[in-house]
């Protein structure tokens, strides 16, 4: 029994992958919009970002793109629930002999894999455009990166299995991924932004997230790496609950 | 397989909604083991919440179930481990090929890692897919499909194989394909097999016994001679007219029409 949950986790982790490479055009696709964000505010901004005496705002802005891109492919591969719902192939998967629970993890680690991938490829595509990271620092931001991305991950599932189709998309998008993402500090520094903006990125993951992965990068950061890290995994731990709560709720 | 003993027993099943709707109303009902069942009903009857209930997907609000011995709502695995489904919607992964489908539906069974590769192939052989086997489910057609789901349901030696409309929408060729397979699994392997379908002449042919539900209620169950005699009708077409009445039932559009609509226009499918 042990050995097989642990192998259909595997099972659904793996075919989050196998439909990730398999969509080549999806991965460039949404490589797109971090390389404009990086291109047009890095080098738009720089020298206003540099006049006020912030440094260079390459340097600044790319774990937070990373972060965006990361947030983007997680919280999609938690929606595409929806779609697995409604075309059919979540009830393949309800009537297999494997819980809920099992079911739930192996996807949400399988979305979080492929998001870390792609957050990878866009600190590849970062360090092209001029974004110079110290080498070896690159392991802890990983980290940072697969945290990001179970969050965000676990918190698409908990989403999707509350919805019954896609009409509420536009809504989640407007009211839950551009908020989280332009509330996070990834676009500025938040230490000079005015007290709420600050409060809000306290109650904000991804602040979290960003934070971390600055804090390790580039060595200039809100909280330490550690507490960031710490805050990250309990969030995860919270949103992998709720997710697999909510998921076994559903109803084929 | 001997015909005394039941796959599937039902006694007094019930199914309310919200407290005020009766989607199944104290139905029972036999499956002797290694029979061919037909399920039938017009839309809304009851069919579908039945077939749910029976596979674990909803459960009951009184009565009992039992399948290959075992009860649903107690022994959730081990039912879903003894039966095999097609549902009424496709439920393959488009992305995937239909070796990784199989492959798959294996790992999620706990089919033994030494046996899976060899059943794959047999059943894609029995199917007449193993020439695709490494093509993706999404270049396939919609009764390639159906097949592909058969030999899937098949892949974990279940003792009974749900069929929820499985030939709904496929011309009169792959039908009769279809139905092909499904007798020679039942001749060939002692099959139960329990199937719901809008196509009268299909139960007639292929199916010892049926029972006609509507408005909850199962009001015929018998061979399809008799159901036919008892009713004087020329055929059970005629006879489930006559016992369900001319009006046609409508059903609302649910969520899965609407996302269908904008999956086409997103070129998903």
């Amino acid at each position: 029994m042990k050995t097989n949950t642990l192998y259909a986790i595997y099972i659904l982790w793996l075919r989050q992958l196998k439909r990730y490479f398999r969509s080549k055009s999806r991965i460039l696709g949404s490589l797109g919009q971090p390389i404009l964000f990086l291109v047009a505010l890095g080098f738009g901004l720089n020298s206003v970002f540099a006049a006020s005496g912030q440094g260079n705002y390459i340097q600044f802005l790319a774990p937070g793109i990373i972060a965006m891109s990361i947030l983007f492919t997680a919280i999609f591969s938690g929606i595409e629930i929806i779609w697995d719902r409604q075309f059919g192939f979540l009830k393949e998967v309800l009537v297999a002999p494997v819980s809920r629970f099992t079911i739930m993890f192996g996807r949400t680690l399988g979305g979080a894999t492929v998001a870390s991938l792609q957050g990878l490829l866009t600190l590849i595509i970062a360090t092209v455009i001029g974004f110079r990271p110290d080498l070896w620092l690159v392991l802890p931001a990983i980290v940072f990166m697969i945290l990001i991305a179970l969050v965000f991950t676990a918190l698409g599932t908990a989403i999707a299995s509350t919805l019954e189709d896609m009409q509420g998309f536009q809504l989640i998008m407007n009211f839950v991924v551009m908020p989280v993402f332009f509330l996070s500090g990834s676009l500025f520094p938040l230490n000079t932004a005015p007290a709420v903006l600050q409060w809000i990125a306290i109650f904000n993951p991804l602040f979290y997230g960003v934070d971390g992965m600055r804090a390790v990068l580039i060595g200039a950061s809100h909280f330490s790496a550690w507490t960031d890290a710490t805050v990250l995994v309990c969030i995860s731990a919270v949103f992998l609950g709720i997710g697999s709560w909510l998921f076994s709720k559903i109803r084929a | 397989m001997p015909e005394n003993k039941s796959s599937i027993s039902v006694k007094n099943l019930s199914k309310t909604y919200d407290h005020t709707f009766k989607a199944v109303d104290d139905i029972s009902f036999e499956v002797p083991a290694g029979s061919i069942f037909a399920f039938l009903g017009p839309n809304g009857a009851g069919k579908t919440t039945t077939i749910k209930m029976l596979t674990t997907l909803v459960h009951p609000t009184s009565g009992s179930i039992t399948i290959d011995g075992m009860d649903p709502t107690r022994d959730p695995h081990g039912v879903r481990q003894s039966f095999g489904i097609v549902f009424q919607d496709p439920s393959l992964d488009d992305e995937l090929t239909a070796y990784e489908n199989m492959f798959f539906h294996a790992g999620l069974y706990g089919v033994p890692r030494g046996e899976t590769a060899a059943k794959i192939k047999d059943l894609l052989e029995f199917v007449e897919l193993w020439d695709r086997k490494d093509n993706l489910v999404k270049t396939f057609s919609g009764g390639m499909k159906r097949r592909l789901e058969i030999a899937r349901g098949l892949l974990h030696t279940p003792a009974v194989l749900f069929l929820d409309e499985p030939t709904t929408g496929l011309d009169p060729q792959t039908r009769n394909y279809i139905w092909t397979y499904i007798k020679k699994l039942n001749e060939e392997r002692g099959l139960t097999v329990f199937f719901t379908t809008h196509y009268m002449e299909e139960a007639e042919r292929s199916a010892k016994h049926v029972a006609i539900i509507d408005h909850g209620k199962i009001i015929a169950s018998d061979t399809p001679a008799n159901i036919i005699k008892s009713a004087s009708a020329a055929n059970l077409e005629d006879a489930f007219i006559k016992l369900t009445g001319r009006k046609i039932r409508e059903e609302e559009a649910g969520s899965v029409d609407h996302l269908r609509t904008m999956a086409r226009a997103w070129g998903r499918r």
